[in-house]
């Protein structure tokens, strides 16, 4: 259904597309969006990407954005749109744009293609990231010290590498401060639906969580936790204005400095393809403001946040134990990369099966 | 610990718009109509109902609203199924996108802010009593309103000549016709019925169970609705049974998960189409249930000879 949705869509944007593609002399920058910019989350921190890039270079480059483009045939369609009507940079900021990205790329190799959360590279194509883990470090951290009953609740979207990464990230960052910390995950198999993340947060309460996390994308959750007087974290973008007594911290993505060094680089001519794994140290992942908590929580959170900004704290840090008890990275090491990427399984401690 | 008042709760939440949305459909396809654009309805009746409450403050004004827009969209439907007499399935799903797009865009000013609550009920004394205090006395409007549509339709289909009338033009369009009943303006009526249930049951979603506008916030709950016409083999009884089930097994999956017992949730998401196969499969085995109820005009147009 939303495919539909999506293509009828993707067809209406394209003729907005093709009006706003005017003036030449300025460097043409396309962005690709999964979602609306209304979504208050994914997307709409890719658009306050966007924003800023305007913001910062608007006298030297001209933006594009196309919204609701479905991950298939559309995509290629959408990205070949935008090369064709001059555009010297895309941005393609979801995981399934990755090969309509590779694909268009050959056919267009004098633009720059940047691709979000991908593994697909080219010689003008660059894929980024964001190091989401870090702030979950830190939010396990105060859950911990905020907790009551010592357990919290992970509202998850679909068991997948990077959501199982925040999951063990958090946890860790918990067991940090309560070594018996606990963590019941709960998957709801959407990336969006306010209800059943509603539903999710209110069955973790129920089972005592005092505490909701979650990696889905709406702000049904937070409300849940206003409304139940728990604590709560925002996702993707700052859900305070949703749980004003409830939200202690949001973590925030922030693509405008990437958006802008990208671009600046081609203006340079300085642009080269490469794999760009970014996290607080890069300002790709920024905290909100720590609030409803006792200040030494929030000097805790501080600190934990520089550390690893600085790059004096890794959240993988061993001695890591596997949920079976076995060990999985030695006491002082941290975790590879590609064990990191690919992680299929969970810390000791979660309430959950894979 | 479990706590069963609060299980039983959000199951009441989780199922009361599923229950909204079908109790309109149902009458809409025992008048011989298949509107497939409930999920357009819907997500119409929700940004309505949020951008009413938001400007006014009234959540009242807003329920109010989200009747009137799907009320709106249904009789847009009805114009072109019975007027126009085009594919009934073909324009259920094109009311379906239409709203979807249309909410966006009257929606994208209300993003990211805090919706006003549509209050649950409060009786004194009695929303006092331990255990059934919030479970019977304390629940939101809403909830009543649906419980008293399901027996309202039940009684009016089974015992009133209204009743009578609808099942007749959803039977045999031409015999009702030449009975003298306006099969067209019958149809008509059921379909604004169903619009207005949509119109509320999008209420339900963005004043009520998540106070708040996010585009295409109904998820598919349109589609359940209609899923669930079918497994209540057109029956109100059996519908309002059908909805507390599906909302029920949805969230004691999540309970089953956060204690940590093994159901892979994949399976529980896809648990009400399932049924709805197996009553599908039920129904057309078993003749008595197949002749009894089922609709036999559904779908069809009705052009009257002149």
């Amino acid at each position: 259904m939303r495919k539909f949705f999506g293509v009828a869509a993707a067809l209406l944007m394209a003729s907005a597309v093709s009006v706003s593609a005017m003036a030449d002399d300025k460097l043409k920058v396309g962005f690709i969006y999964i979602g609306p910019p209304g979504d208050h989350g994914w997307t709409y921190q890719h658009d306050q990407g966007r924003i800023a890039l305007e913001g910062k270079l608007g006298n030297l480059v001209e933006t594009v954005f196309v919204e609701n483009v479905p991950e298939s045939q559309d995509a290629e369609r959408t990205i070949t749109r935008l090369a064709r009507q001059g555009a010297g940079l895309i941005f393609t900021t979801s995981f399934g744009y990755m090969e309509p990205t590779i694909k268009v790329a050959e056919k267009f190799p004098e633009v720059k293609f940047e691709h979000a959360t991908g593994y697909m590279q080219a010689d003008n194509v660059s894929t980024y990231s964001a190091r989401f883990y870090e702030g979950r470090y830190v939010i396990g951290q105060i859950a911990a010290k905020m907790s009551k009953t010592g357990t919290a609740g992970y509202i998850g979207s679909f068991p997948i590498p990077e959501v199982v990464r925040g999951i063990n990230s958090f946890l860790l960052g918990a067991q940090s401060v309560n070594p018996d910390f606990k963590l019941k995950v709960v998957w709801v198999n959407s990336w969006f639906d306010p209800g059943k993340e509603a539903d999710a947060a209110k069955v973790l309460i129920s089972q005592g969580a005092d505490v909701i996390t979650q990696h889905t994308d709406s702000t049904g959750p937070v409300q849940v936790a206003e409304e139940q007087g728990v604590y709560a974290f925002g996702q993707a973008s700052d859900m305070s204005a949703f749980a004003p007594n409830a939200l202690l911290t949001s973590i925030v993505n922030n693509w405008g400095d990437y958006y802008i060094e990208r671009t600046q680089a081609v203006l340079d001519g300085t642009w080269e393809s490469g794999d760009t794994f970014g996290g607080m140290s890069a300002n790709m992942v920024n905290m909100a403001d720590f609030i409803n908590m006792p200040a030494d929580v929030a000097a805790m959170a501080e600190e934990t946040t520089a550390a690893i900004t600085s790059g004096d704290l890794h959240p993988f840090t061993g001695p890591i134990y596997k949920q079976d008890g076995s060990l999985a990275v030695g006491a002082g090491e941290i975790l590879d990369i590609g064990t990191m990427l690919g992680m299929n399984w969970y810390v000791k401690g979660v309430d959950d099966q894979l | 610990m479990i706590n069963y008042e609060a299980i039983l709760l959000t199951i009441i939440t989780a199922s009361t718009p599923l229950l909204l949305a079908a109790i309109g459909e149902l009458v809409v396809e025992r008048s011989g109509v298949l509107n497939l654009g409930l999920e357009g309805m819907m997500v119409m009746g929700a940004v309505a109902g949020f951008a009413m409450a938001q400007v006014t403050g009234s959540a009242w004004l807003g329920v109010l609203m989200a009747m009137f827009a799907g009320v709106a969209m249904s009789l847009l439907f009805a114009f072109l199924t019975q007027t126009l007499v085009t594919n009934q399935v073909a324009t259920g799903l094109s009311i379906t996108l239409l709203g979807l797009g249309l909410s966006g865009l009257i929606g994208s000013g209300f993003v990211g802010m805090p919706g006003v609550k549509l209050e649950s009920v409060s009786i004194p004394v009695l929303s006092d009593l331990p255990y059934v205090s919030t479970l019977v006395f304390g629940q939101d409007p809403l909830v009543y309103i649906s419980i008293i549509l399901v027996i309202g339709v039940s009684y009016m289909l089974k015992r009133t000549r209204m009743g009578l009338i609808i099942r007749a033009v959803g039977q045999n369009h031409n015999s009702a016709h030449a009975l003298g009943y306006s099969v067209i303006k019958v149809r008509y009526a059921c379909i604004a019925f169903g619009g207005m249930t949509s119109g509320l049951a999008g209420a339900y979603l963005s004043l009520v169970y998540t106070p708040q506008w996010i585009e295409n916030m109904t998820a598919g709950r349109g589609w359940i609705a209609l899923a669930l016409v079918v497994f209540s083999t057109w029956l109100p009884g059996r519908l309002a049974a059908g909805a507390y089930l599906f909302g029920g097994v949805w969230i004691l999956g999540l309970y089953a998960q956060g204690m940590g017992v093994p159901i892979p949730s994949q399976l529980l998401s896809s648990l009400p189409y399932v049924a709805t196969i197996i009553a599908l499969i039920l129904i057309s085995t078993n003749r008595r249930l197949s002749v009894i109820n089922t609709p036999a005009s559904l779908g069809q147009g009705f052009v009257p000879d002149r």
